[in-house]
Formats: C-alpha cells, structure tokens, sequence
C-alpha cells in the first residue's frame, strides 16, 4: 500500500474517531432539550461529557491539520468550497464549547447558553452528513481544484438525506450514552429516545443506500467490488443487529453504546472504500479534475514525518484518553457534578 | 482585504485570551505545588481559584483557536494549497502532540478533584501546561516559517519539504518562542498580579491575596528583565533574515551607517520621520559599532514594502510598554520588600489597572511582525493576495465577519461578566468548603436524583 493511501485512511480514521466521540456529546446535545427537564437532570447531561469532550474535539483538530498536511489540495478546495457550512460548524462548536464551560458560573443567562449548547450540537450534527454526502456524490469543480457549483447546490436531495440519516446515527449515538451515564426518570427518556431515532435511523440508512446505489453507481461499485468493502458491510451488519439485540436488554447500555459506535466505524469504512483512491470526486466536470490520494497529496517527506508523528504521537493520546474515560466511568449523579 | 481583516481580527481576539490562560496554567500549577505539599485546605481553595478563571478561558482560547485552523482552508485556499506540505504537518503536529494533552488533563482539573489521587491532579496540572507549552511549539514552528521559510524546494509551484528539521528550526523559530512565552507569562502575572492587588484594596482574602501577589510580582520581573534580552535576540535575527522589516520597525528609508533608534515618532507623509530618536542607536544595537550598516527600505522596490506607519507605531508601542512593565513591577517588588505596598494605594490601584497592557503589547509585537512582513504571506514566495480562496465571495466574507463579529462580542461579555464574577466571589471560604466536602462525603440518600 502507497503512502498515500495509508494516509487516505489515517485521515479518515481520525475523522471517524471524531464522529464516534464527539459524535456522543454532540447526540447529547441535541437531546439535551428533550431528555432533561428537571435543573438536576441538565447538569447529569453536562456534566456526563463535561471532562471529555474537549479531547474529543482534539480529534477533529488532529484529522483537520492531517488532512491540511497530507492532502493540501483537498483541505483547500473542500474548506473553500464548502464556506458557509464550515463556517455554520464552526459557530456551532464555538457557541458549544463556551455554553459548557459558562453555563454553570452563570445562572442568569441560563436560558441563552442553554439554546447555544442545543444549537451549537446540532448544527455541527446535521452539516458533517451534508458535507459527507456531497464528497461521496462528486462536487463540480475546476483544474485549479476550485468548487464551482453554489452554496444551495450543497444542499441537494442526497446529501440532504445523508445528513438526515447521520443527524439520527449522531443522536442515537448520544442517547445510548446518556441511558449509560444517567440513572432514574433521565435513564428512562434516554432509552426511549435511543429505540425511537434508531429506527428512525435504520429505515434512514435503507433509503441512502439504495439511493446511492441508483444515483452514485461509482461508490457503490466500489464497495461491492472491494473485499475491504465486503469487510466493512459485514461488519455493519453485525453491529447494527448487535444494537438491537443489546437495547432490547436491560442494563446493557456500555454494550448498546458499542454497538452504535461500531455502526459509525462501519459506515465511514463503508464510504472510505466507495471513494477511494478519489478523495472529493468531481461531477459534471471532466472527471480528470477529481482529486485523488495521488493528485492531491503533499510531498513525500511531509507523509513520512507525519506519520512517524502519528506513530509517536496517537498511541499513547489513545492510552491517556482511555485512562481519563475510566477514572469518569460510572452513573453522573447530580451530587457529584462538580466544576 | 476583507479576508485579511477577520484573520487579523480572530487572532488578535484569539491571542487576548491565549496568553492569559498560559499564564493562569502556570500559576494552577504554582498554586497545586503549593497544595500538594502542605495539604491544608486554604492552598487547595486558592489552586481551584486559578483553575475557575484558568478553564474560564481556556474554553474561549479552544474555541477561537479551532477558527483559526480552519480559516486556512476557508479563507486562505490558494496559501493552503501552496503551503500545505509544511505549514499543515506542525498544525496536524500540534493537535496529536499536544492538544491531546492538554485538553485531556484539563478535564481532570475539571472534574477529577474528587476521583484521582493529590499526586495524580497535581501531575495533571503540570501536564495541562506543558500541554499549552507544546502547543505553542508547533503554531509557533508553523508561523515562524512564513517569516523565515527553510528546508523546502518548489514543485510546481508549490512549496515541498525537504528537510524536516530545517523547516522546524527554521532561523527565526528559537527567538520567536521565547519571545512569545515570556511575553504570555508576563501577561499572566499582571492579571494576577491585578485581582491580588485589587483583593488587598478592599481587604478581601488577604493572606490568598498576599502569597499569590508575591509570586506574581517575583516571577513578572524575572520576566519583564529579562525581555530586553530576548527581544534584542531576536531583533538580531530579524534584522538578518528580514531586513525590509526591521528597516519598517524603525522607517530606515535608506541603507546608511549611523542608523537612528526612535524613541518614538510619526511616519510623515514624505517617508520621513519626525520624532526622538538616539543617533546611531539602531547602528550600535545591531552591530555594536554606530558605523555599522543597517539596510533600509530601499533594497526593495517599492511594492514589497509593508506600510510604514502601522509596523512603525505598534513595534514602538511595544517597546515602551515592555520597559514599562519592567518599572512597574520592580517598583511593586520594592515596596513589598519594603513591607509598604499594602499601603500604597495608589500603586495597588496601578497593579489593578495595567492587566491590559501586556495583552495590548503582545498584540502590537504580532501587529509588527505580521504586517512587517507584507506584502508577502510567505516571506519572499508567496504574496497575500495570492493566497486568498479564489471561491468565496466577498459577500460570503461580509457576512462571516459580521457574524464573527457578534458572537466574539458577545463571548467577550459574558467572559467578562463570569470571570469578574468569580473573582468578586474569590476563592472558597475554607469552613465552607470543609463542611461541604463532609456532606458530599455521607451516603446520597437513596432515590437521589429521580
């Protein structure tokens, strides 16, 4: 295997490590209105991703600046191109972050930071899918690797619906930590919650997959065509009934957390393979413009150094993130959740 | 222009916060050493009073840093695409190596006093600010190569690594750095250095208040001395690498000996400069000999000159803040020592108000070196307005900047009210917390929670 595509999938796999932990608080959040009525209840949410999520943000950090220092053209014409939705993400995270860490020194404007979590979560939630979407359906774009198309052409039907499906992947993710992390009436919603946007998932995930196979044959072809594709729908499968053997179980929540975890590892596997070695294909336009792990990458010493950091750099962050997750693992009661 | 002027602002926003929450990491880890070896409750109350104000804005740093990484790709397409293959890998760097770190550790500030060990929290603290040291290593290597590039070739036409180790340590690297963190830790002690002072005006928390302005006062000196120092370092590689620059920091129209050092001035309409200066100072500073040559703007041609008037005011607003830093605080450690500070009220008043200050002067040396080095992004490769995206309109940026904006302005207010806030409650009462800490230690009483 080419350097550069180990480095297609190491960018994508902390883009995916991203989605599964940030994925949970940010599910959480958008739940956040909807499960926690009580003042006890919406500091168990908070304070249950309190002393990680910003750890779990360094993984959208790392996968950026990889993805800026192995596919430059890549991260210049997605990033452009995609502006204002970036942009959206980008406010989201902001407005999140700040409500977390404000919210409890400020009771006063409780009611404002608690609308700038909830939004804050779900805008990132839906405009990753969006994004995801578009990259797996082909964007137009120039020779310089410039997009062309507008800020409404983002928003067609099939990124629409990955959005959609990823929207309620996220939120599943998030309610099956909150049914780990709670206990009582919250515990209660939060399992509701998790069965209901499953389903709503599940029937979600049928729809994008037909209507990739009818409309993006490319990805499709690619996946079916690939035992590392075969690989990935195997394991889809099994997580994905994994996830509902455990959430008909009482007390499984770490198991039916798994499960929804490895859901998301499957499907950015999934759309990995059905990509590669094109990393944003281009549509409507010659296809020569598409950018490729080969067209698209940096220099060769810039892989090499990079991933002698990778190496020295993501096992022991692995090690340490494992170990904080540990010394936080249990029920948040609303006693104990201290800043 | 319009993308120049939300980077310019969502920096400067950015770097407001960065150095007071590198100087508040030090000051949690100053404040936990001091707890971990005594283990009375008042130093355990005093160390989770820095780490409030430190995790206050920490949040508001994250959140303005992650804009920054992105606005390369948003913004800055074509100086991405250009630049990718070096000035990516520190950013990637500085997130793997780094941000792990720190922000791991920082959620064990946040929420493991009660479920890790003393030694354990204490080594979190320290591993949050070497965290936050390291950080600081990569965007620095990073921003230090756009000064001096190194280590690298053009491929067609765009910039590819060579030599990892030369565009690390690239020639400006090492100064920059120091330069930077001691300007931070500077920062640090005068915002600490202000709420003690302000406490011992109002005879609050005065024996917390007392230790803690000690330290402040101690280690601001160490490093508003030594800045001079450091400062002259790199104002010698500046004037190495970057001679068009350190001609605007001083307006040297001409290369000429006996080279003036301007106390201050005004860049006129002709080029020339009116103020007060010291004959041959900028000469002897340089080459330690006032015939030394200093080249001037005029090796360039006109169109790779940066605008003389705003690098002049800000690198010279910098300088006269730094030796004002200086007085101040030898002025403040001598009155300690005089055990007369207390009653110094004016000059507690003084220590209140100068917080700002530093962060005026960091923001001003980043003025100077940034808009020292236009018209190029990349010193001598790469010109600013070539490196804008070619796709996002201007309309689009507008609308971002407005954006950016209001959400930083009211972030900024609601900062502001939390962490006075905090500091007009000041740290924990010592009874209080005690009693606290032996209800939460009883059993919850069964059904809590439901």
């Amino acid at each position: 295997m080419s350097l550069e595509s180990i480095w297609f999938f190491l960018v994508a796999l902390l883009l995916t490590g991203y989605v599964v932990l940030d994925g949970f608080d940010l599910g959480a959040g958008v739940l956040y209105p909807f499960v926690a009525r009580t003042e006890d209840e919406k500091r168990v949410v908070r304070s249950s991703i309190g002393p990680v999520w910003d750890g779990n943000e360094v993984w959208l950090v790392a996968g950026g600046g990889a993805m800026f220092a192995a596919f430059p053209m890549v991260y210049a014409m997605t990033f452009s191109g995609f502006y204002l939705a970036i942009m959206l993400v980008l406010f989201g995270l902001i407005l999140r972050a700040v409500s977390l860490e404000f919210r409890h020194h400020d009771q006063s404007w409780s009611r404002v930071w608690d609308g700038a979590f909830f939004l804050g979560s779900l805008a990132p939630a839906i405009l990753v899918g969006c994004a995801l979407g578009n990259v797996i359906r082909g964007v137009p774009m120039d020779a310089n690797g410039d997009y062309t198309g507008t800020f409404l052409q983002l928003l067609n039907p099939y990124s629409l619906l990955v959005a959609v499906t990823g929207l309620f992947l996220i939120v599943t993710h998030g309610a099956a930590w909150l049914a780990l992390k709670s206990e009582g009436q919250l515990h209660a919603r939060a399992v509701q919650w998790r069965k209901i946007t499953f389903w709503i998932f599940a029937v979600l995930a049928v729809a994008t997959s037909a209507a990739t196979i009818l409309t993006v044959s490319r990805a499709s072809d690619n996946v079916l065509g690939r035992p590392l594709g075969w690989f990935f729908l195997v394991v889809l499968a099994l997580a994905l009934l994994y996830t509902i053997w455990q959430m008909t179980k009482e007390g499984a929540e770490l198991k039916s957390f798994l499960g929804s975890a490895l859901t998301i590892i499957a499907l950015a596997g999934i759309a990995a393979v059905g990509n590669y070695p094109e990393i944003v294909p281009a549509r409507g336009t010659p296809p020569d413009t598409s950018l490729t792990v080969t067209n698209s990458a940096s220099g060769r010493l810039t892989l090499q150094v990079m991933l002698v950091i990778a190496i020295i750099g993501l096992p022991p962050a692995l090690l340490y993130t494992a170990y904080v997750y540990r010394t936080f693992r249990g029920k948040v009661k609303a006693a104990d959740a201290e800043y | 222009m319009l993308s120049r002027i939300q980077f310019a602002f969502t920096v400067g926003y950015h770097f407001i916060f960065v150095p007071i929450s590198i100087g508040l990491a030090l000051m949690v880890v100053f404040s936990e050493r001091r707890y971990f070896k005594s283990g009375i409750p008042a130093d355990k109350a005093a160390s989770n009073f820095w780490i409030k104000l430190f995790t206050t804005t920490f949040a508001i740093g994250v959140a303005t840093g992650l804009t920054m990484e992105f606005a390369f790709g948003t913004n800055w397409a074509d100086y991405s695409r250009f630049v990718g293959s070096i000035f990516g890998a520190p950013l990637a760097a500085e997130g793997l190596l780094a941000f792990f770190l720190e922000s791991t550790f920082l959620g064990v500030l946040l929420f493991g006093r009660k479920k890790v060990s003393k030694g354990f929290y204490y080594v979190s603290a320290w591993l949050v600010l070497i965290g936050a040291l390291l950080s600081a290593v990569w965007i620095l290597i990073a921003n230090s190569w756009q000064q001096t590039p190194a280590g690298y070739a053009i491929e067609d036409g765009r910039a590819i690594l060579t030599s990892f180790w030369a565009a690390a340590f690239n020639p400006s690297f090492a100064p920059r750095y120091v330069h930077t963190v001691v300007a931070c830790v500077i920062a640090g002690c005068f915002v600490v250095a202000s709420i003690c002072a302000w406490y011992l005006l109002k005879k609050r928390h005065v024996h917390f208040a007392r230790q803690a302005l000690v330290t402040a006062l101690v280690v601001g000196l160490l490093a508003s001395a030594a800045m001079p120092i450091i400062g002259h370092w790199h104002a010698l590689e500046v004037a190495k690498y970057q001679p068009v620059k350190m001609a605007a920091f001083e307006n040297l129209t001409t290369t000429r000996k006996n080279a003036p050092l301007y106390l201050f001035g005004w860049v006129n309409g002709d080029g020339g400069t009116t103020g007060v200066s010291i004959p041959s100072g900028l000469s002897l500073l340089l080459g330690l000999n006032p015939d030394h040559e200093v080249k001037g703007l005029d090796i360039v041609p006109p169109a790779d000159r940066p605008p003389e008037q705003l690098t002049f005011q800000s690198y010279h607003l910098m300088i006269a803040l730094s030796f004002l830093f200086i007085g101040v605080m030898l002025l403040a450690l001598i009155m300690h020592v005089l055990k007369r500070l207390e009653n110094a009220r004016w000059l507690l008043w003084l220590l209140v108000v100068c917080f700002p200050l530093p962060l005026i002067a960091i923001n001003m040396g980043w003025v100077a070196t940034e808009v020292g080095r236009q018209p190029w992004i990349v010193q001598g490769l790469l010109r600013t307005s070539d490196g804008v995206s070619p796709v996002v309109s201007a309309g689009e940026v507008w609308t971002t900047l407005g954006l950016f904006g209001l959400i930083y302005l009211v972030l900024f207010i609601a900062w502001l009210r939390i962490f006075l806030g905090i500091i007009r409650k000041g740290p924990e009462d010592v009874v209080e917390m005690l009693e606290a800490e032996r209800a939460s230690a009883q059993p919850a009483p069964a059904g809590a929670g439901r």
